[in-house]
């Protein structure tokens, strides 16, 4: 699958302070991609970075086989969406006319801007003034016009602050459709938890390093962190926490009730766990779960920055 | 061609915006107000009101165009980049395909464009009123320095926009570019003029000083408006001492013309520069 966005060794500094400190990274095209970290990892920098309103200090940045500057960037911006954190517009312009005006730039016609508006759900409030619009319908209004044009690679930053949760899933369903067209949706948030289940692949980033990249479930491997298994007992299970098999475990299971038990075990036990499990009468319930993304993200950004601060990085 | 177009599109925007906002009718109403007030009550000194003489309504109006104009371009254009950035729009625009060069070159012919129709309207305004009322002022001559006015104030307008184009790029915020476009109206509308008085006094005016300040004049635009308006109407004007700095020097219209445009273009030219190597 061809790369949508390539990083090649990029660092970019501001005066003496780094925000980027030496990032390769590869997104591919036709993927949903979350760029994840806390506020200050590097982000928007990267987003600027492909969007060309910043340049590398150093290394090569390539978007859809474009460079992001000069002559080549214009080729670029007219096949790339964006929506900025905070999306602003102007205020004293309706709705429909901010669209109209951003569809002009990239000689789209006019009445996509209308498709688009019914599409996010502004229809009714397209003729009024983008003063009187809620941050959601802002953001929405953002999202519409990072659309305009079909374009193949759609840079999201922080696409979900404000909006409610139906509005959220909404966009979810649009970033959905997106996909199924074979485009490239960059979403940059914080909000792990919420991205998580929308996402081919993420690239976590802290204090402007990569800490990782890969597709969720490759990241739990590689991280090799335990996966959750709870199980719920008809009745008291002291004996239980006391045979031999559950002290072998790495971590002592945790009792959060009476008559439920919470076990962190290494993805090849959870098999053998369950089964021990099954085995006993008063099982009355069982569910396991993969750490989630915000679980690896604090685990691989504590342990790789370690690793890398031993190493003199 | 896509350049042309993005460059019109931005301009048509701006365009809009300041008509929408009313700006274009305001302005347009300030200038026909005061110049009709000036034509009517110009000579309310030597004891009557009325039309009365065109050359000292054209000097009056050159003298209130050389205050007004350059203030009111200062203040709809000072916020023409820093104002996208202040309010977050501008890293949006320029994910585009729309270049710098573009997006500065739109903000400025539109707002140039809004000015130099309110020119056109208030001052043409006043000078159709001028001509109905008084029949002994229409000849060729009086219409020709009409025209000479409207064309040389909007181009006056254009200079300070683009004066303004640059303090825009050169400031992080609005309110720092509208002092800078205020210390720079006051330092060219006021202090350049009392600067080369107060030398020309303190030399004793000889004749090497003589020859020098024509040239300095052309180093301010709003001089150079005077010049283009002034020089023509000679002490008909009532505008002895800027006649008297200028006396030695024949300008050529053309001279004087190409210095004003300069006056327009190199400020933006400027901007342009700033703005090309600047990082969102």
């Amino acid at each position: 699958m061809p790369n949508a966005v390539e990083f090649s060794t990029v660092t970019k500094r501001y005066g003496a302070a780094a925000v980027l400190k030496g990032l390769s990274a590869e997104m591919s095209e036709g993927q949903v991609i979350g760029l994840l970290g806390h506020n200050g990892a590097g982000k928007t920098t990267l987003i600027k970075l492909v969007l060309g309103l910043i340049a590398p200090s150093e290394g090569t940045v390539r978007a859809l086989g474009y460079s992001p500057a000069g002559l080549e960037g214009r080729q670029l911006h007219a096949r790339i969406g964006y929506l900025p954190e905070n999306v602003a517009f102007y205020d004293n312009l309706t709705g429909r006319e901010v669209l109209d005006y951003f569809a002009r730039l990239k000689r789209v016609a006019a009445n996509e801007a209308d498709v688009l508006l019914n599409r996010v759900g502004l229809t009714a409030a397209a003729g009024c003034r983008v003063r009187t619009y809620s941050k959601g319908m802002r953001q929405r209004l953002g999202l519409a016009q990072a659309l305009l044009g079909s374009p193949d690679l759609l840079l999201l930053d922080e696409p979900t602050t404000g909006l409610d949760p139906l509005a959220t899933q909404l966009f979810f369903e649009q970033v959905g459709e997106l996909k199924s067209q074979g485009k490239t949706v960059v979403i940059s948030s914080h909000l792990l938890a919420e991205l998580e289940p929308h996402l081919d692949r993420a690239l976590i980033l802290k204090e402007g390093r990569l800490v990782t990249q890969g597709t969720v479930s490759q990241m739990h491997r590689d991280a090799g962190l335990p996966d959750t298994i709870t199980a719920r007992f008809s009745g008291r299970i002291n004996g239980l926490l006391k045979e031999g098999w559950v002290a072998e475990l790495p971590a002592a299971p945790r009792q959060c009730e009476p008559s439920l038990v919470e076990f962190a075990v290494p993805a090849a036990r959870k098999m053998d766990v369950m089964r021990r499990l099954m085995q006993i009468e008063a099982l009355s319930d069982i569910t396991v779960k993969e750490p989630s993304l915000t679980h690896l993200y604090a685990t691989l950004g504590a342990d790789k920055q370690a690793k890398g601060d031993d190493d003199g990085e | 061609m896509m350049m042309a177009n993005n460059t019109l599109i931005v301009a048509g925007k701006e365009f809009r915006d300041d008509m929408r906002n009313h700006w274009t009718l305001a302005i347009t109403a300030i200038f026909a107000v005061l110049a009709l007030a000036i034509a009517y009550f110009g000579a309310v000194t030597a004891g009557h009101v009325g039309f009365t003489s065109f050359d000292a309504t054209m000097a009056s109006l050159t003298t209130l165009a050389a205050f007004v104009i350059p203030l009111i371009a200062l203040l709809i254009a000072h916020d023409a980049i820093v104002g996208e950035r202040d309010s977050g729009t501008l890293p949006l625009l320029l994910s585009y395909p729309l270049s710098r060069l573009e997006l500065a070159a739109g903000k400025f012919l539109g707002h140039s464009g809004v000015l130099a129709v309110a020119i056109l309207a208030g001052f043409g305004t006043a000078a159709v009123a001028i001509l109905a009322a008084n029949p002994e002022t229409r000849s060729l001559a009086s219409l020709g320095s009409i025209v000479t006015f409207i064309a040389s104030a909007s181009l006056l307008g254009a200079s300070f926009v683009g004066l303004a184009c640059l303090i825009s790029v050169l400031v992080r915020e609005k309110a720092r570019a509208a002092g800078f476009a205020l210390l720079s109206w006051l330092m060219l509308v006021i202090l350049f003029d009392l600067l080369l008085l107060a030398v020309l006094v303190i030399s004793g005016g000889n004749a090497v000083e003589q020859a020098v300040y024509p040239y300095l004049l052309l180093l301010n635009p709003i001089d150079v408006f005077r010049l283009i308006n002034l020089v023509g109407l000679g002490n008909n004007g009532g505008n002895g001492i800027f006649m008297a700095m200028t006396a030695a020097h024949a300008y050529h219209p053309w001279v004087l013309y190409g210095a004003l445009a300069a006056w327009a273009g190199m400020p933006f030219a400027g901007a342009v520069l700033v703005f090309r190597r600047q990082e969102m």
